[in-house]
């Protein structure tokens, strides 16, 4: 089957670089599924999973905490705030998160700006986002 | 000539000293290695980062509404240096060739009627500005106590930073530090952060074929909005990573020439003490012979 090269890197380090059948990220507005051979984009993306696939079969699922995505026809590229596999996703972690992130939101609801406001809503989701994951893992 | 006791302990106190540099240096190479190849894992994600940049920021530079990150506030009154050094001295001219460097940059920018304020990262650049510009620095930031610099610290600098651009504190932000060139050159380089200066858009288009054409989704300005933050939290990543990489290298190289100065301290005091014993004995033997042929 067709394949494309899939860039994921972090601040901190590369994670993977290697050729893949289809990725799946979870861009801003909706879970978006790539193939080879897609329309050159630039996306945004939110707390969610990243699914390799490779052979037919899902190889690699990612937490990202968000972050941006480049995708040309015959290569993508992600820049994830923070990736970690899925299998080692703490749930006391991401309940930690939460707690920190809903704690952030309320003092943004009661005083900041409306983009301050906006900023801790997506931290929040991001948080919950993780929660979900490790609770399903 | 001096006697031999004090000889002796003089040489034990520089033997001393040589293994202290010797651990030093031992231990500086030890680090300057994993900050280096901390410093290369975060090349790719900066490296994708400023050629999305340049090709979005080449799309809305342009508009009036460009956000104030990119463009600047339109005036150029009020600088925010932003001096990035190390929290340990004994690393050579490491801390000293910064904070000339700052302190020159001040001097110019007074001289042309601006204001400057100083953030200072690393407490000797602080201490060292202190002496003639204390009333220029706002904040002091140290990460003395973290065993290793994540991205984390530079994220909390940059938050700091943005806070001020959007109360209106300064409308130039530019950063000193050390530029990691090898382990024995560190060169003190100022960046300006704000407004951006803009990477090249990568030309990896072939001659003759039509640039790709980006679709974005949210909007450009949305993307760019959350891209900036991020880029400047990468840009502070970059150099507090090359300034640990430095201070280490600069340590390196100081102490390795402190060894040496103290192998060569050691080798003319122990000619010395050897020369000071013989004489000794040879004025004991000089007394012995004499007294014996008085009698």
């Amino acid at each position: 089957m067709a394949s494309f090269d899939l860039e994921l890197v972090s601040p901190e380090k590369l994670l993977l670089s290697r050729p893949v059948e289809m990725v799946v990220i979870p861009a801003a507005e909706g879970e978006m599924g790539i193939l080879p051979g897609h329309a050159p984009m630039i996306v945004q993306l939110r707390g969610g999973v990243i699914s390799v696939t490779e052979q037919g079969k899902i190889t690699e699922r990612l937490f990202v905490a968000g972050g941006f995505c480049e995708v040309t026809p015959d290569r993508v590229t992600v820049l994830a705030d923070d990736a970690t596999p899925v299998t080692s996703l703490s749930k006391t972690e991401a309940a930690a998160r939460v707690a920190t992130a809903e704690a952030a939101y309320e003092a943004a609801a009661a005083s900041g700006t409306p983009e301050v406001r906006e900023l801790a809503m997506d931290s929040l989701l991001s948080a919950r986002a993780m929660a979900q994951v490790a609770e399903a893992a | 000539m001096a006697n031999l006791k004090s000889l002796r302990l003089r040489i034990n106190s520089v033997k001393s000293t040589r293994k202290i540099t010797q651990a030093m240096k031992m231990v500086a190479a030890a680090k300057l290695r994993r900050a280096q190849a901390q410093a290369e894992s975060a090349r790719p994600y900066a490296e994708r980062m400023a050629a999305i940049l340049g090709r979005l920021g080449a799309a809305v530079a342009g508009s009036p509404d460009a956000p104030r990150m990119l463009v600047g506030t339109g005036s150029d009154q009020v600088h925010l240096l932003v001096v990035v050094t190390a929290d340990r001295g004994l690393a050579g001219p490491f801390n000293t060739n910064v904070g000339r460097f700052a302190r020159a940059r001040i001097k110019a920018l007074e001289d042309q009627g601006k204001t400057v304020k100083v953030l200072a990262i690393g407490r000797k650049g602080a201490a060292f500005l202190r002496r003639e510009y204390a009333s220029r620095i706002i904040g002091e930031v140290s990460y003395a106590g973290v065993k290793r610099i994540g991205f984390e610290q530079a994220a909390e600098i940059s938050a700091r930073v943005i806070a001020m651009l959007e109360a209106g504190e300064f409308d130039v932000c530019s950063m000193i530090y050390n530029q990691f060139r090898n382990v024995v050159s560190q060169i003190p380089t100022e960046q300006a952060l704000i407004p951006a200066a803009l990477p090249e858009a990568t030309t990896e288009v072939e001659v003759g074929t039509i640039p790709p054409l980006y679709e974005y989704e949210p909007a450009e300005e949305d993307i760019l909005a959350a891209l900036l933050p991020k880029n400047l939290a990468i840009q502070f990543y970059r150099s507090l990573l090359e300034s640990a990489a430095g201070e280490h290298g600069a340590r390196m190289s100081a102490m390795d020439s402190a060894t040496r100065n103290a192998g060569e301290m050691i080798n003319k005091l122990t000619l010395n003490y050897n020369r000071t014993r013989q004489a000794n004995i040879t004025r004991e033997l000089i007394e012995i012979i004499s007294g014996a042929e008085a009698l």
